[in-house]
């Protein structure tokens, strides 16, 4: 018996008065997943494009795949350049395999199961999107978080910035973003410091990371090797390390147009000027950092290719982008350079700003709004 | 040179199916008016089964406006009285008996004639219901006088009929109806002409103001069109009308008969040979597509795949439509369809290989390629939405029923045909034109 022949034999009893009426929305889930439903249009336009939000979702999980293989190398990596063990490729990568694994599974079984309940409940289709956060999440995450941590935050994120608004494309706040900052600020002394970034990392070892080491005021850029930073061979984030996965991620992600350009652009914009601002007062060491080296240090720019670019929680008119974009990079450098605290500024700015979002939106419209109630009263004029 | 306004926004769909330019006469056995084309109209019927009626005959009129006729189209005999839910008239039958007996209304100089003599003789002749105004998409209102009248020589939906080969020929006639239409408003009558169209047949034309347009659809909809040359502010109205249906206008002062021949073009993937008929308003499809169609499970549409109504097939076509398009039907499941790059499927987004060729026609069914979700991606309908309005704003403004929001947002000024590309290219799969119409209905509702 053919799959398809197997689903349509089980499928009865998921419909409304089936024996597992209950399990509909999970039924369905799997069914859209394994196929592209055979409903056709009722009303309105009878054709219809061939995309639909699955394959936007999946394409960002494809995009992130770089990073998701180098982060599970690095994590390895990482671990036996502290230790000083001297290993094979394929025992790097097992090592990593057993420390990023772990993470996906609570990642995905936790937000899933909420997502699954939620659907359940309100009677609609499992959204895709959690496929897409669930993904993100581990990828901004310390390598040697402990997986009870990751499970609240993941729950949280999932609960409080997402389901409580009413699921995927209600939400104000990035939830991979809120999963991160719950920790952030639950957890001050797990997630910050220059403890956690390397997986089991002898006391001995100094595994600070270059955003770390901005904080203690010493200058990071000749300490560090550009080329590691740019490829990623760096303690760091799981997957935010490698600039070369992101950018080869985001590339895929511009061709296919899935990601917008102009907050893209608009984020590197705002955080070229606002460091070139402090490059020409320059009066602490992290005033001096260049443009380029912020990019190349911290999370700028898995932020602003993956976080900041979020449809949902980014601006919706095309104004307000470059509005949102340009002040998400902007604060974001601020926050580095000004407040030393809070080392994780593109974080923070993007979720700041994504609670400004809607208020960019409101008076971008409003100028619509506007221009049209002038051209009523030009012609009212005229006609009096 | 006269000025040519680009529109640049937009998106030509590419079917496979193109009629032909070759007009077959066709003697239909039925045809039906179908109340429920027009937007807004309670039915009080004039007719009973077995009634014999001739071509401009009263079947019906409007409740609330009891000046509003609607008239048959040809003579014969009323075959059947077709009623849906709750009682909702749905289609009046005729059998026509092919002796083509008309009501004489007289013929007349419409340029010597008063506007209340011009506008009695559309209303008694039930050609009234052509001439339809902005906003809402009613049957315009003859008391009532619009700031301009706007007619759309060109369509730029997928497949549609090429009106200068209709027009083609009947220029005089075509010259009358215009002429009517100077007398019905003080203000211009533009007549929208695609540049490049061999087109003498349009720009001849005298006592309207000739303006060309360029660009994909929807530069052929009157909204875009409008919203170019003279946008609707709140409390104003524009009338417009169809080619087709001016020399049916033309026709009535010509000869004074209501004359309900129409040219329809037969189209789509599956039409075996797509062409034009000449044939009558609301003709019954079954002559057309039977012999001419394949034996899949396809589906028929009066009008074109983006704004036209599905119907059977033995069902009629729609009084304002003049084509009918035959897709496959798409009920078909496709494994991991999400994930494959497939170069075969139409797509707007660039998720698909098949954007790197653009000129590509395609055969596409009626599938809906995913599930209903709340709107995620942004920014898309702005690339196709030629209005300086926030398309997706205004959505959810009508969803959500906030009459002055929709109002500040430019609900005057579109029609729901003027979202049917946004809702094509959504991956949300939401049922756009249908909310835009509810949220008209319910401005209408309000305003009235």
């Amino acid at each position: 018996m053919g799959l398809r022949a197997f689903l349509d034999k089980i499928k009865p009893a998921f419909e409304k008065g089936g024996k597992f009426e209950k399990l509909h929305s999970t039924f369905d889930a799997f069914e859209t997943f394994l196929y592209v439903p055979d409903t056709v249009t009722e009303n309105g336009s009878h054709i219809r494009d061939a995309v639909d939000m699955k394959r936007n979702m999946i394409f960002v999980m494809i995009a992130l795949m770089p990073c998701f293989f180098f982060g599970i190398f690095n994590v390895g990596y990482q671990h036996f350049l502290s230790s000083g063990e001297n290993v094979t490729f394929w025992h790097t990568v097992g090592y990593g395999l057993m420390k990023v694994i772990p993470m996906y599974l609570v990642s995905y079984i936790v937000g899933l199961a909420i997502e699954f309940i939620f659907a359940e409940v309100r009677h609609e289709q499992v959204n895709e999107g959690y496929f897409v956060t669930g993904f993100l999440i581990p990828l901004i995450m310390p390598p040697d978080i402990p997986l009870w941590m990751l499970a609240i935050a993941v729950a949280f994120a999932v609960i409080i910035g997402k389901e409580v608004f009413g699921g995927t494309g209600m939400n104000i706040v990035n939830p991979a973003l809120l999963a991160r900052a719950f920790l952030f600020f639950s957890y001050p002394s797990k997630m910050s410091g220059d403890d956690i970034w390397i997986a089991d990392k002898p006391d001995a070892y100094s595994g600070a990371t270059p955003l770390g080491e901005l904080l203690n005021g010493s200058n990071v850029m000749e300490s560090l090797n550009i080329s590691d930073m740019f490829f990623g061979f760096m303690p760091g984030s799981v997957g935010e390390t490698s600039k070369l996965a992101i950018l080869t991620g985001g590339m895929f992600l511009i061709l296919t147009q899935v990601i917008s350009l102009r907050i893209l652009l608009s984020v590197f914009a705002g955080a070229i000027i606002m460091s070139l601002t402090f490059n020409l007062i320059g009066s602490t060491p992290a005033m001096e950092v260049t443009f380029w080296q912020h990019f190349l240090i911290g999370g700028f720019l898995f932020g602003a290719f993956f976080m900041a670019t979020d449809p949902v929680t980014a601006a919706q008119t095309n104004t307000g982008k470059i509005i949102y974009g340009f002040l998400v990079g902007a604060i974001a450098i601020m926050i580095r350079v000004i407040n030393q605290a809070y080392p994780e500024g593109m974080m923070l700015s993007i979720l700041l700003m994504n609670f400004f979002a809607p208020f960019i939106d409101y008076v971008v419209v409003n100028n619509n709004i506007r221009k049209r109630k002038r051209r009523l009263a030009k012609t009212e004029r005229r006609s009096s | 040179m006269d000025k040519i306004i680009k529109i640049k926004k937009g998106l030509n769909i590419n079917l496979v199916g193109e009629a032909e330019h070759v007009v077959e006469h066709h003697e239909p056995q039925y045809c039906a008016i179908k109340p429920t084309d027009f937007i807004g109209i309670y039915p009080k019927l004039h007719v009973e089964e077995g009634d014999k009626v001739k071509a401009g005959s009263i079947l019906f009129h409007d409740k609330y406006r009891e000046d509003l006729f609607f008239t048959a189209p040809t003579s014969g005999t009323i075959k059947a009285i077709i009623r849906g839910e709750k009682r909702q008239l749905k289609e009046i039958v005729i059998e026509t008996d092919g002796r083509d007996d008309k009501i004489d209304f007289g013929k007349g100089d419409p340029l010597r004639m008063s506007r209340e003599e011009i506008t009695s003789k559309l209303v008694q002749s039930g050609i009234w219901a052509m001439i339809r105004q902005r906003p809402y998409s009613i049957i315009a209102n003859p008391l009532e006088k619009p700031k301009c009248i706007v007619i759309s020589t060109f369509d730029t939906a997928p497949l549609a009929p090429d009106n200068t080969l209709i027009i083609k020929n009947k220029q005089n006639i075509f010259q009358k109806g215009i002429d009517v239409l100077t007398r019905l408003t003080d203000g211009k009558v533009h007549l929208n002409v695609r540049h490049g169209d061999n087109s003498d047949i349009f720009t001849n034309i005298k006592g309207v103001n000739i303006n060309y347009f360029t660009g994909p659809h929807p530069a052929g909809n009157v909204s875009t069109q409008i919203n170019r040359l003279d946008p609707i502010n709140k409390g104003e109205i524009i009338w417009y009308c169809y080619p087709q249906d001016i020399l049916t206008i033309g026709e009535l002062f010509e000869t004074g008969y209501y004359n309900g021949e129409r040219v329809f073009a037969l189209t789509g993937s599956e039409v075996l040979h797509p062409h034009y008929y000449q044939s009558i308003i609301g003709t019954c499809i079954s002559d057309l597509v039977n012999n001419n169609t394949g034996d899949k499970e396809n589906r028929y549409i009066s009008g074109n795949v983006l704004t036209g109504k599905k119907i059977d097939r033995d069902g009629f076509i729609s009084f304002y439509d003049n084509a009918v398009t035959v897709i496959p039907e798409g009920r078909h499941h496709e494994l991991f369809g999400w994930l494959a790059p497939n170069i075969n499927k139409f797509s707007f987004s660039h998720t698909f290989l098949s954007y790197l060729f653009p000129k590509r026609k395609y055969v596409l069914d009626t599938n809906m390629h995913g599930g209903v979700r709340p709107y995620i991606m942004t920014g898309e309908f702005e690339k196709i939405f030629p209005f300086d309005i926030f398309p997706l704003q205004l959505i959810k403004a009508c969803i959500i029923k906030d009459i002055d929001l929709m109002e500040n947002l430019g609900i005057y000024e579109v029609d729901e045909e003027d979202f049917a590309l946004c809702e094509v290219i959504d991956p949300s799969k939401t049922p756009i034109q249908k909310i835009i119409r509810e949220g008209i209905d319910l401005i209408h509702k309000e305003m009235n």
